[in-house]
């Protein structure tokens, strides 16, 4: 138990790591945040499920260093992620610019839903109207009935 | 409308996703699309290798002819499986290769490596911490462009180029730039 509280207090001082090495960073705390949030909205290109923010790959760290580089330079954030695209394309942004290549991709989830909608709103309008889309159930007949007993009874011996 | 036609609805959503999945499944999609390609090659200045005799490499020295651009490491299996190839394009005569030496963690290693198995580059340029690459739009080795005599790249081949990639595309583009060039 008492090592229980003791994981669960450890767990408080968790926090998600990054593969940022300490002889990266910016000695200016200002620039090394935008080289974080710049970071984390570049795919690792080795990788490419991961951020460079969060990669270990070799190329990831040399990109991590020059968006810093940049940043010293004089480069503002958009500078330095456009010149990132302009090598790699907007595959590297992990969240892609809207525009005419990605209107699909941005717009697809609004049409389904959009869709959806229409035609929920069809099925309701046609039930309200009073359309039967089934027929109302019916009694069993007594031979029916009959059957129907004889085969339960048969299941339940 | 006829109603039934509604029935065939998920029935067609489902044949052009299939459509989707039977293209899209099939391609690599470790291979992106090149952004450089019909573009210059960007400005680059490296110092050459250490233990080779040569000046370095700069795009400057792009101008003039057409070029292979070989992106290579003595790290990089792929690229000593590529090897031979290169070593036979060189010893055909048919185009210039030159290399950038990328991301050696041994500043010795390159130039032994070439010594090894064979040196096909005119100039080699020293990348340790991919500032060229990542200009090119690298995303591993091998990777290897054709630049033309402007300096504009105009083809990228992602990973080892052997005879029949050669044979095929690059072979016949170089040649269709020459004629251009010359006349």
């Amino acid at each position: 138990m008492r090592y229980l509280i003791l994981f669960l207090g450890l767990l408080v001082f968790a926090s998600p790591v990054s593969a940022v090495d300490p002889s990266e960073m910016l000695s200016n705390s200002l620039m090394e945040t935008r080289a974080r949030e710049i970071s984390k909205g570049l795919r690792c290109v080795v990788c490419q499920n991961q951020s460079i923010d969060d990669s270990d790959a070799a190329l990831a760290r040399d990109l991590r260093v020059l968006v810093r580089e940049r940043l010293v330079a004089g480069d503002s954030d958009n500078e330095v992620v456009e010149y990132v695209v302009s090598r790699y394309g907007d595959f590297v942004l992990l969240k892609p610019p809207f525009k005419g290549a990605t209107l699909v991709l941005w717009g697809g989830p609004v049409l389904f839903v959009l869709i959806a909608f229409f035609a929920g709103l069809g099925f309701y309008r046609r039930q309200r109207r009073g359309a039967p889309s089934k027929p109302a159930a019916v009694a069993l007949s007594n031979t029916e009935r009959a059957r129907l007993n004889d085969l339960l009874d048969k299941d339940g011996s | 409308m006829n109603r039934r036609v509604f029935f065939l609805i998920p029935l067609v959503v489902f044949l052009i996703l299939t459509g989707y999945f039977a293209v899209g499944l099939t391609k690599d999609p470790k291979r992106l699309p090149s952004m450089l390609e019909g573009k210059p090659v960007p400005d680059f200045d490296l110092k050459p290798i250490k233990g080779r005799d040569n000046k370095g490499f700069a795009s400057t020295d792009l101008k003039g002819s057409v070029a292979l651009v070989n992106i290579f490491g003595s790290w990089c299996v792929a690229c000593r499986a590529e090897h031979p190839f290169l070593m036979d394009l060189k010893e055909s005569g048919a185009v210039t290769i030159h290399g950038i030496d990328w991301r050696e963690e041994d500043p010795d290693a390159g130039a032994a490596w070439l010594k090894k198995h064979g040196d096909p580059y005119a100039l080699v340029g020293d990348d340790p911490k991919s500032r060229a690459a990542i200009a090119f739009g690298v995303t591993g080795a091998p990777e290897t462009f054709l630049v033309d005599a402007k300096g504009v790249i105009r083809h990228k081949i992602v990973g080892p180029l052997d005879k029949k990639i050669w044979e095929n595309t690059v072979k016949p583009m170089i040649e269709r730039l020459r004629k251009v060039g010359a006349s």
